[in-house]
């Protein structure tokens, strides 16, 4: 049976974040391997904040991302690997270098209102003869009649497909379906979603987005990510098995691949705690999260008082430098009220 | 143009643009002096008694204009991203560039962050250096939206060859947010074990004090900030950061407020001309 959707698994880029971007070669070569054996036809490695991401500002990998790149290519006989890349962090030349190691698939993301700062990037990965998909960072802030305006720009550069991107997990099911259907409606070329856990609906975001007409899904295995994390690509498996909707991939191959070579490595299990919550509910870019918790505990202020800030500003994607300034100013302000 | 009529060494004679239509040559008309939609074409023809041109076109427009007012005897301020002559920041790298015939402005995110990392460089070594500039969609053009990899490139060059840092990275990120944010800059420098953390911060301040000279408005948030790592840089592993936060505000003169990173364009092209002015009026004038 034809899979109704493509699943996209991103254990190892949006994954990266809850690591620290701290992969080893070891752990790339058996998670590869393990969707690869369960059929998962796209898997997606990088920086979690994109190829050149590794910096002061988003924290540095451990390992170069081309090296982690090249000992996936070698593990996978299936899958195709893709690649994430945000204008103004990365360059398009950095899609020649990936290109030559195995990449096929480039996800070029942007803010969901700056499509136009990624003409060069698509234009690079259509020339070398990639996949180019488009993918619409924070997809909660704007109603989806301007989201599809900026589809279209997207479009129009040749991606393939168009993601609504809920880097946040702040849309609700019927925000998740509308923006959607938008695109669905409005573009030729495909449309994907990628879902956040925060508001604890990344699955049943997903199903709606695959009623909705979605032929793209992103996932990760327990969920790995960036705030509460992604979607659950074992269980979003085990969901469309028991629902009918044909996956095209193992599900219980998924479920061991979780259990055994993932969860082990997860140097804290995927919850919603109150700061992950509070990225949903305030609309901030989930990757924030453990920066917050760092910065709380460099200058003695809580993680979700920093979080809800960051909310109030409308900081976007990228603006991680932000999160020591507020925690720098909280700080100011706490030592101001107990002086006084 | 403001800017350019405040100034004491420079005389503002001519504004000229393509668009009959301009508000800002209409602007300069208003204020008495001499503006034409003629473009390089009458500013050839009329260059006499006229020095310095600030070209403020496009990359491509520039490359061709460049040998033009060369031949012409013009010193171009080259405030796009053609490249034609060397890169300067007024108070780090300009007095080594006061003969050129051609000089540009790097980026608006260089002219806001690389003194900040040379003022690091000159106390210490800087393995790397990395800069995070934010800026309002709305002030964003096309020119930088279309081909925003050539700012992060030439802001990442310029940290190194002329902010003194090992390597350098630059991200640019852009904001929607309404009312437009102020342009906001933060600067990341790796520091070795040894290095004088006093020495470091002082050098700070007072290159940031240097910059606000020409550049109203430009302050550091707080204080620098140290942190921690062990931090594992592309220069190697490093255990220490400084941290500098700076907005690129400006005098916001005619631009919206949100436009900083243009106004500091501005300024230190102003700055860089009245520097040349001062130097060429000194060897020309026999004492």
């Amino acid at each position: 049976m034809t899979a109704a959707f493509r699943l996209t698994d991103t254990t190892l880029r949006d994954g990266s974040h809850a690591l620290s971007h701290r992969y080893t070669e070891e752990q790339v070569r058996a998670i590869a391997r393990a969707l690869d054996a369960a059929g998962v036809p796209v898997i997606e490695l990088s920086h979690g904040d994109g190829l050149g991401g590794s910096s002061f500002n988003y924290g540095f990998s451990a390992r170069d991302e081309r090296a982690l790149l090249r000992a996936a290519a070698e593990e996978v006989r299936r899958a195709k690997l893709a690649v994430l890349l945000l204008p103004g962090i990365g360059v398009a030349e950095d899609l020649k270098v990936v290109r030559d190691i195995g990449a096929t698939v480039a996800r070029i993301a942007t803010h969901c209102t700056e499509a136009d700062i990624a003409e060069q990037h698509i234009g690079m990965a259509k020339q070398l003869g990639m996949e180019a998909v488009g993918f619409l960072m924070m997809s909660h802030m704007v109603e989806p009649a301007k989201l599809l305006e900026q589809a279209k720009l997207m479009e129009s550069y040749g991606a393939d497909c168009v993601y609504v991107v809920d880097s946040a997990g702040a849309l609700t099911i019927p925000q998740a379906r509308e923006r959607v259907r938008a695109l669905r409606d409005g573009l030729d070329c495909e449309v994907g979603f990628h879902a956040h856990n925060n508001l604890s609906l990344a699955v049943a975001n997903s199903l709606a987005a695959i009623e909705e007409g979605a032929t793209q899904i992103d996932g990760c295995l327990c969920g790995l990510g960036a705030g509460a994390g992604n979607c659950p690509i074992e269980i979003l498996a085990a969901v469309c098995d028991r629902l009918g909707i044909p996956t095209g991939v193992d599900h219980f191959a998924l479920m061991d691949a979780a259990e055994e070579v993932v969860r082990p490595i997860m140097p804290r299990p995927q919850v919603i705690d109150r700061a992950a919550l509070l990225l949903g509910y305030a609309g901030v870019y989930s990757s924030f999260l453990l920066h917050a918790e760092r910065a709380a505990e460099r200058y003695g202020v809580p993680a979700h008082e920093i979080l809800v800030e960051l909310g109030r500003r409308k900081v976007v994607g990228g603006q991680e430098d932000m999160i020591v300034d507020v925690a720098v100013e909280l700080a100011g302000a706490r030592g101001r009220t107990e002086a006084g | 143009m403001e800017k350019l009529r405040r100034s004491e060494t420079l005389e503002l004679r001519a504004m000229v643009g393509i668009d009959p239509q301009s508000d800002g040559l209409a602007r300069a008309r208003s204020y008495g002096i001499e503006a034409t939609h003629e473009g390089i074409d009458w500013l050839l023809a009329n260059r006499d008694g006229i020095r310095i041109a600030f070209e403020a076109t496009s990359a491509r427009i520039h490359a061709r204009h460049a040998p033009m007012l060369r031949d012409a005897g013009l010193v171009a301020v080259d405030l796009t991203p053609a490249a034609v002559g060397p890169a300067v920041v007024p108070p780090v790298n300009l007095r080594q560039h006061l003969d050129e015939p051609n000089v540009n402005l790097v980026t608006c995110g260089g002219q806001a962050t690389v003194p900040i990392v040379a003022a690091v460089s000159r106390v210490t070594d800087v393995p790397y250096a990395e800069i995070v500039s934010t800026v309002a969609s709305r002030s964003a053009g096309p020119g930088t939206r279309q081909n925003i990899d050539e700012f992060t490139q030439r802001t990442a060059r310029a940290l190194e060859t002329i902010g003194g840092a090992r390597v350098g990275k630059a991200i640019i990120i852009l904001n929607p947010a309404e009312p437009p944010i102020l342009m906001r800059n933060t600067v990341y420098c790796a520091l070795p074990e040894d290095a004088d953390r006093e020495a470091v911060a002082d050098s700070i301040v007072e290159m940031v004090a240097e910059v606000a000279t020409y550049v109203p408005g430009y302050r550091l948030k707080s204080p620098p900030v140290f942190e921690e790592g062990p931090f594992r840089t592309p220069a190697g592993e490093v255990p220490t950061r400084v941290i500098a936060r700076a907005p690129g505000a400006g005098a916001g003169d005619t631009l919206p407020r949100a436009a900083g990173h243009l106004d500091i364009m501005t300024a230190s092209a102003v700055r860089v001309a009245e520097t040349l002015a001062a130097e060429r009026l000194r060897e020309e004038v026999p004492a």
